[in-house]
Parts: structure tokens; sequence; C-alpha cells
């Protein structure tokens, strides 16, 4: 193999584009932050974690690339994660920590 | 099932050598591209045991302060925005290099090192704060835990920033340009993984109350 | 000094002439002598040195056990005292386990993966190196430990209190966790290169549905490996914490709950014991098919069974903490789960069953300790299969019972399959056949040395003999002929039949080093890529990369169905070579031997040193590695063309890493 390469800059995006996915992120960080100053009622929990879902996949699928790369990276790298989610879950849940 | 369905990626992915660019695998994808995404698979399991045990005993402060007293959320926000905004110049980074361009890409990457180091200064500030508030390493299961946690992520922060100086140097030294092309792209899909670890830390340990 | 190129035809050695090459310390190019290893990339150099480096510690930790048994070999023994029998169990386990076991399966995925699978070399040639000095270096670390003031002694799991400072002052446990941080960095690093090897390095045609199983089992664990090692890492992280900085991760006394380091542990140790059965059963299902005389019976059933126990292996971690009170739903679940993962690997047993049914048996060394491990393998996964019944495991937890079932699945599953790919595969590596007259004794004092020990383990255990016990006394051994002393003096003398059997392995070593049959091209007319090679295989390993189109590749090359559809042989192993090398590659540029994988793996252990008695220590540490690490990135892996001996300025170059 040689060190050389041309990767996947043709199926990327416009710089243009990098700057308005980071308003966006920047945007729902600040959202986030709100949450702390105001009352979001029941609706707290699941909007705080939907947020961070979302920024977390915003940034591996497009700053990462995953969404125009080879779709093996995803699979690693997800496989990784949800098997972390698992199994750390479930240890968290023999502590009774969700309930 | 992970195996399996990597399988098909690779088939997908094509046994044949349809490869891009001069990559010579049975993928067509670069080793190195491939190694590091199975090393940020395996981080996944460091973070998420560090995360674990944090969320395990951030309410057993004992004598010590609890979580809310010490946290200053303004403060991290900012930091945290700093490390977010860090991304969208490493990405343009990323992109300089593809284009061959080594000046923004020299520019780009410098500017992420900065960005990088400013938070861990906001991190070096911050546990001298909370150190001065009564919370020391070993004062209570909560503080012990969380600095490992966010210790292990400035780590990595850091480390990211001595690989970002180090390209700089070593693309000065370099005669093609762009021929840092792909480590450049891999140092940058070490940042972005160092930011998504944030995003998670940023979220469960600083805005969900204990 | 130029680095030295071998045309593959031409068997020309020109003195190496003085070139540039990048770095801060020119290249090392020696070809023959000490720095030929010690600065090799060579996959086949380094898996020699893992194996080797492998047999060395099953030397040690064999007399650890035996210690052990002699210890328990009569009443009120006086051989070891309490103190050091608790360092004498942990240290066998853990010299077992993580330096014995898992790289010597290292040694055999580094030697044979490119091979079986047609590469020239790995993916990362100076990570491989690298791993195998961090193994190295770890694992002698840990056995320092021994020098300065004791070793680890809260058994290989290591479970708070014992890990405590209270209950180990000693720096024992310290070594214990940074050590199993170096050689863990080695794991990891390893399996990032293997399985990028594996999807990325195989030869034109090699699907991954007509790797040798081999390989695919080898791939399984390294994705164990890669995601079960960052696990134990953060135990070992917190663990550190807890007894140099003052942390209290595990003591109960602080509020902590002691529970978070079993499950960390054994979220890493089920797959654990996984990654340490599934090369085994690789190698078996390589021997099997050779010595029956027909093809592996449903590869794609053992290949997918092989993935299903990798996946199932993350969900039944917690059978090895039923007594910890982890509540009845906790309990019922894994229960469950744990008699699942039978199934999978019961189809793996029928598979070889159903391959030797009908074949031409050819019983050879490596052939008998594959049946070995079918016969001694069941038998320890059925005891395995008693204990996910949780209330029959909340009386067999922590007693010998327990000993029995892991040495039958680990003695008699992974030790006999490395043992069979040893004679299988001795000839490959050294072009010597092992002697098959002494392999044979060789072969049945293990097997009645192992079921000696282990067997009566079953009964010691279930008549309520605590595991990790350091002596026993004639009353409490209970009455009659078949008591506890009759069954632990049996195990005792057993255990040195074992020993034996092993030395009879090391003495064949040396009598077919010394005067040794030479091996013929392909012995035991084998199926598998690997075979396509001369013995030892050259450097670059294939003259010519072979184009795949069957599983089973060599085999096909040889064989050919004629017209009733009866395979016969077209051609001899001689002539499928040559038509490789008659289109032999001319130049072939192999990645290029280096200092720095050895430099910054010999900060590692610098660094732990530092942790333990002197953070400034670990500063020198941290600086080699610095160093080192920047010596590798300005250094291409592979010298420049113009760096090789003749300068080559052809295009027809080949790059290998
Ligand atoms: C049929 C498959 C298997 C089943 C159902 C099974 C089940 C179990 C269970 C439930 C335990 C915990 C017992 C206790 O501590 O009370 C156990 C312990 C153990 N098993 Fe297995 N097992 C199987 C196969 C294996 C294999 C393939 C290996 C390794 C090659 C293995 C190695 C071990 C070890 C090392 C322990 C003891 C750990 C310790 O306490 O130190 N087992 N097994
Ligand atoms: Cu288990």
């Amino acid at each position: 193999m040689t060190t050389e390469t041309h990767s996947s800059t043709e199926h990327g995006m416009s710089n243009a584009g990098y700057v308005k996915i980071a308003l966006i992120l920047a945007a729902i960080t600040a959202l986030e932050v709100a949450t702390y100053y105001v009352d979001f009622g029941p609706l707290f929990m699941p909007a705080l974690m939907i947020m961070m879902v979302v920024k977390f996949v915003v940034v591996v699928s497009y700053f990462m690339h995953l969404k125009f790369d080879n779709k093996l990276f995803t699979w690693v790298f997800y496989a990784g994660l949800f098997l972390a989610l698992g199994v750390y879950a479930v240890a968290l849940a023999t502590f009774h920590f969700f309930s | 099932m992970w195996f399996t369905l990597a399988e098909h990626a690779v088939i997908t992915a094509g046994e044949h050598d349809t490869g891009h660019g001069d990559h010579h695998t049975s993928t067509g994808l670069s080793n190195n591209k491939l190694g590091m995404w199975l090393f940020l698979g395996s981080e996944c399991l460091l973070f998420g045991g560090l995360i674990s045990t944090y969320m395990l005993y951030r309410g057993r402060v004992g004598e010590g302060p609890r979580p809310s007293q010490v946290f200053d959320i303004p403060f991290t926000s900012v930091s945290s925005f700093v490390l977010l905004m860090s991304s969208l110049t490493m990405v343009l980074a990323v992109s300089a290099a593809h284009k061959g361009d080594d000046r923004n890409t020299n520019l780009w990457v410098t500017i992420t090192a900065l960005l990088g180091a400013t938070f861990v200064g906001g991190q070096v500030y911050e546990f001298t704060a909370f150190y001065n508030e009564g919370m020391g390493f070993t004062t209570s299961l909560f503080s012990s835990s969380f600095y490992v946690l966010t210790g292990f992520h400035g780590v990595h922060v850091t480390v990211g920033i001595i690989m970002l100086m180090s390209i700089v140097g070593i693309m000065k030294r370099s005669k093609t340009p762009g021929s840092k092309a792909e480590t450049v792209e891999m140092i940058g899909l070490y940042w972005h993984f160092v930011d998504v670890v944030w995003i998670i830390i940023f979220t469960l340990i600083y805005l969900v109350p204990a | 000094m130029a680095i030295i190129e071998r045309p593959p035809s031409t068997e020309v050695a020109t003195p190496a002439t003085p070139s540039s090459s990048l770095g801060a310390l020119k290249r090392p190019v020696s070809t023959t002598g000490w720095k030929s290893w010690v600065f090799t990339v060579d996959h086949k150099k380094l898996g020699i040195m893992y194996s080797a480096t492998a047999l060395f510690f099953f030397i040690v930790g064999g007399l650890e056990a035996v210690l052990i048994r002699l210890q328990l070999a009569a009443p009120n023994g006086k051989v070891l005292n309490a103190d050091l029998y608790n360092q004498m169990f942990t240290m066998h386990a853990t010299t077992m386990v993580f330096l014995f076991v898992m790289p010597m399966a290292a040694g055999l995925a580094n030697y044979f993966i490119p091979l079986q699978i047609g590469a020239r070399d790995v993916a990362f040639p100076r990570i491989n190196a690298f791993g195998f000095w961090a193994f190295l270096f770890g694992g002698i670390f840990i056995n320092l430990s021994w020098f300065m003031g004791g070793a680890a002694d809260g058994g290989w799991f290591m479970y708070a209190p014992n890990s405590g400072p209270v209950f180990s002052p000693s720096h024992g446990i310290d070594f214990w966790t940074l050590g199993l941080q170096i050689t863990g960095i080695a794991s990891l690093t390893g399996a990032v290169n293997l399985i990028t090897t594996v999807l990325n390095m195989r030869a034109p045609g090699m699907k991954l549905m007509r790797m040798p199983i081999f390989t695919w089992m080898q791939l399984v664990v390294q994705f164990l490996l890669l995601f079960a090692v960052p696990v134990i890492t953060v135990a070992l992280f917190l663990l550190s914490f807890q007894r140099n900085f003052g942390a209290t991760f595990f003591d109960v006394a602080s509020g902590a709950d002691p529970l978070l380091w079993q499950h960390l542990f054994w979220i890493f140790g089920h797959p654990e014991v996984y990654i340490l059965i599934l090369p085994s059963f690789g190698v078996i299902s390589e021997v099997l098919p050779v010595f029956s005389r027909k093809p592996l019976f449903g590869y794609p059933f053992v290949v997918f069974s092989g993935a299903a126990i990798g996946f199932v292996g993350w969900g039944v971690w917690a059978h090895h903490m039923f007594a910890s009170g982890l509540g009845p739903v906790s309990v019922a679940v894994f229960s469950v789960a744990t008699m699942a993962i039978a199934v999978p690997t019961g189809v793996k047993v029928v598979n070889w069953t159903m391959t030797l049914w009908g074949g031409k048996l050819e019983f050879t060394v490596a052939m008998k300790f594959a049946i070995g491990l079918i016969v001694l393998f069941t038998i320890g996964g059925l005891s395995g299969v008693t204990h996910s019944v949780a209330p029959s495991d909340t009386q067999q937890t922590d007693t010998y019972y327990i000993v029995a079932h892991f040495h039958y699945v680990l003695f008699g599953g992974a030790i006999f399959g490395l043992f069979s790919g040893f004679y299988y595969w001795w000839p490959k590596v050294f072009g010597k056949l092992l002697n098959e007259k002494l392999g044979t004794w060789n072969f049945w004092l293990m097997v009645i040395g192992m079921n000696m020990t282990f067997g009566p383990m079953h009964i010691l255990g279930l008549q309520g003999q605590p595991r990790r016990m350091y002596v026993w006394t004639e009353q409490r051994a209970g009455e009659g002929f078949f008591n506890l002393g009759f069954w632990n003096t049996f195990a005792s003398i057993g255990s040195l039949i074992l020993t034996v059997g092993v030395l009879l392995f090391l003495i064949n070593i040396v009598i077919t080093a010394r005067n040794g049959k030479i091996a013929p091209l392909d012995p035991w007319n084998a199926r598998s890529l690997e075979w396509m090679t001369s013995n030892p295989p050259k450097e670059h390993n294939f003259d010519s990369i072979p184009t795949v189109s069957h599983l089973d590749e060599f085999f096909h090359r040889k064989y050919q169905e004629d017209a009733n559809g009866q395979m016969v042989q077209v051609k001899t192993a001689e002539q499928v070579l040559k038509e490789l090398e008659d289109n032999a590659d001319a130049h072939i540029h192999m990645p290029s031997p280096s200092y720095w994988p050895i430099i910054i793996a010999l900060g590692l252990p610098v660094i732990a040193f530092g942790m333990i008695y002197s953070i400034p220590i670990s500063i020198v540490g941290g600086v080699i590695v610095l160093f080192g690490v920047y010596g590798w990135a300005i250094e291409p892996s592979t010298a420049p063309d113009d760096d090789f001996d003749p300068p080559t300025t052809t295009k027809d170059v080949v790059h290998v890493g």
C-alpha cells in the first residue's frame, strides 16, 4: 500500500457546507445550555438526550465523513459504540441506576 | 451481527481491486484509515467505561462538594463551544489538505491546535477552581471519577494537539504539496472523535443534574 | 547502508553500500545476527519471537503450577507458605492466560495469517514489531515483582478488597496492573493490525468466505480483543489510581461498589475466554480436514458459529458473578444467555465430528491433539453448562469444580489446539518435522496427566473443597479411602506426569533441531495457501501473489475432479510452487527494519516503573516514547527505492506494506 491517497473529497462537502453544519451545531449547543436556565419540565431529559445524539451523529457523519465513506468504517465504529452502550447500560442497570 | 454486517460492507466495497486512487488493498480502502476507525471503535469502550464509572459514582460525594456546587456551566459552555468550533477548523484543514493547499492546511491546523489548547487551558483553570473549592482528587468517589474521566479526555486532546503541531513541522519538510493529506485526515478523525466524546461528557456530566 | 533486496529467483547478496536514509538514526540493515531479529518488522520472524517468548512463559507458568500442586500433594504442605501460595496461583493464571496462550495465539496469527491470505506481510509491520516488544517488556515487568518485594496475590481476577493496599501492601499488584496495561497495548495494536491485514491484504479472489478457518477465527478473536481490551484498561487504571494515588473506586468503606470491578473485569473476562479458545478452534479446523482427507464439514457453519460465539460472548459476563448478589432478574437473564452460548459451541463440535466421519483418518500427532481437543473440550463445555444453571452454580462457585471446568476448556481445549498447531506447522516454519514417535508419547502423557490432574478436581469441588486453599489436613480431608486427601495427592501425581509430557515436547524441539527429518515441501498433503510456499517461506512469502478461486485453494490446484466426479491429483506441490516461481515479481521491496518499535516499547515499562516508585522516572520513560514516536513518524516504513541494493529505478518495483 502506498502512503499517498486521494480520499473521498470528491463526494465530500464544500467549505460553506461545513460552516453551515458548524452553525447548526452551535445553535444546538446554545439550546442545550438554555435547558440549564429555562425550565423545560418533563421535556428536559428527552430534549437533552436528543440534542446530544443529533450533535454526535452530525459530527460523525459530516465532519468525519462517515456519511460519504465506505460503510465498513460505519460498521466498525458503530459496532464499538453500540457494544459499549449495551454492556455498560446493562452493567449500570444491575446497580439499579435507571430505577 | 457485526461480523456479517461488516462482511456485507466489505463485499459492497468490492472484493475486486476497483480501489480509489492508489490503493492496492482488497477492499480498496486505505490501511491507515481502516486502522484508525478500528481504533476509534475501540475507544468507545474505553470512554464508555469511564463515563459509566462516573455515572455510578456521581452522587457519592461524601463530605465533599456536590457536582452542582462546583460546576460553572457558563464557563464550561464556552470551552465546549471552543472545542466544537475546533472541529470546524479541523475539517477545513482536511479539506485544504486534499486540495494540495499546504498553506491553508497549515493555517487551519494551527488554529485547531490553538483552539484545542484553549480548551485544555480552560480545563486546567476549572480543575484549579474545583480544587480550591475543596474538591481534590481523593475527596470523594464523585471527585475521583470526575477527574479520571475528564482527565483522560484532556490527555486525548493534548495528544491531539501534539499531533497537530507535529504535522505542521512535518509538512514544512515535505517537498510535494498535499503529500501528507492522509495523515492530516487521520489526525482529523481522531480530533473529531475527541470532540464527540466531549459532546457526550458535556451533556451527561455537566447538564444533567446528578 | 542500503536495505538489501533479495530478488526472488537469483540468490545474490551483494554487499550493501552506504546510502542515506531518513530518521535520526540510520536504518538497521543487518540480515543476519541478532540485529536482524531485534529490529525486524518481518511478520514471520515476529511470529517466531512471539511464540518462543510465549513458550518461555509457559515454562514459568508451568513451574508455578507444579509448586502449587506440590504444596497440596500431602497434608500440611510445607512447600509454600500462605502468602507465597497466593502469589503463586495469581501469577500462574496471569502467566498462562496473558503471557502464554494469548501471545502464542498471536504468534501463530502473525506467522500464518499473511501466508493464509496470500499476503507478503501485515498491514502495519512496524506496529507489529512494537506489539511484540510491548508484550515482552510487559511480561518481564509483571514478573519483576518477584524480585521487588513479592508478586501480585489477589487472584487473576483481582477482586476488591483483596486488591487494595490493606490486603496487599506489597507492590505486586502495582506491577501486575501496569504490566497488564502494557501487554494490553500490545494486544490492541495487534488487533488493529491483524483486522486491517485480513480485510485489506488478501490476495486477488480471496473472498472472506474463501479464507481458511484459522484466519477466520483469528479475525473474530481480534475483534474481541479490539473491544475487550479497553474495558480492562479502564478497570486497571481505576485500580492503579486507587493503589497509587489514593482514590477509592473499589473501597466499600468509602461508599464504593466493589461489584464495579467485577463487572468491568468480566465484561472483558468472558470475551477473553473466547480469545483464548477460538485460535485453537481455528487450528484444529485446519488440521482435522487435512488428516481426514476431506473438506471441513459445513465451513459456513463453522465460520458463523465462530462469529456468533464472538457476539453472544458479550452478553454472558455476569455468570461469573452469580453468587455476588446481583439480584434475581440479572441472574436469570445471564443464566439463560449462558445456556444459549453453548449452542454455537456445540455446532462446532458437531462439525468437527462430521469432518472425521467417513474420512480416511491419519493419526499424526497433530491429528491426535486435535481429536484430544474435541473430547476434552467437550467435557469442559459440559461442566460449563452445569454452572450456567445459577442455583447449581451457587454450590459450585469458588470450589475446585470451577478449577476443573476451566482447565478442561483451557488445557484440554486451548493448549491442546496450540500443540496440534505446533506439530502441524513446525515443518512450515523450520523446515524439519518434529519427531512423531516422541510426539505420540508427548500426547499420551499430556492426556493422562491432564485427566489425572483435573479430573479429580470435579470430585474435590463437589465435595466442597474451596479453590485457592493453600493447605489441607488429615482431619479436614474426610473419611474413607477416596477422601479429599487421596484425590489431592492423585492430582499432584497427575501434574508431574503432565510435566513430563510437556518436557517431552521441549526435548522433541531440541532433537528435531539437531537431527530432525528435513520436511518435504508438502508433508501433510495440505489444503491452504500457507503450504504453497517453500519451507520455511522466503522473506517475501510468495514469488508471485496467487489468484484464488477456491476455498482450500492449494488443494484445488493439486487435485481436480475427473469425469466420474472423483478428485484426482493433477499436480504435485512442487509443480504448483514452480508455477508461482516462474511468474516471480522482479523487484519486491519489503518493509524495512526499524529501531523505533523497540525504542517506543522500551519506554513503556520505564513509565510504569515510575508510576510505582517515583514520577520523574515516568517522565524519562515518556521522553523515550516521544523520541521513538518522532523517529517513527519521519521514517518511511519502506525505505525509498534508491536505498535498496542495487538501487532500483525501474517502474516494476512491488511495494509491500
Ligand atoms: C460451553 C461453554 C461454556 C460455558 C457454558 C461456561 C460457563 C462458565 C460459567 C458459568 C463460569 C462461572 C463459574 C463460577 O465461577 O461460578 C465459568 C467459569 C470459567 N470459564 Fe467457562 N464456560 C464455557 C466455556 C469456557 C471456555 C471456552 C473457556 C476458556 C477457554 C472457559 C473458561 C472459564 C474460566 C477461566 C472460568 C473461571 C474464571 C474464574 O473464576 O477464575 N469457559 N464458565
Ligand atoms: Cu464466562
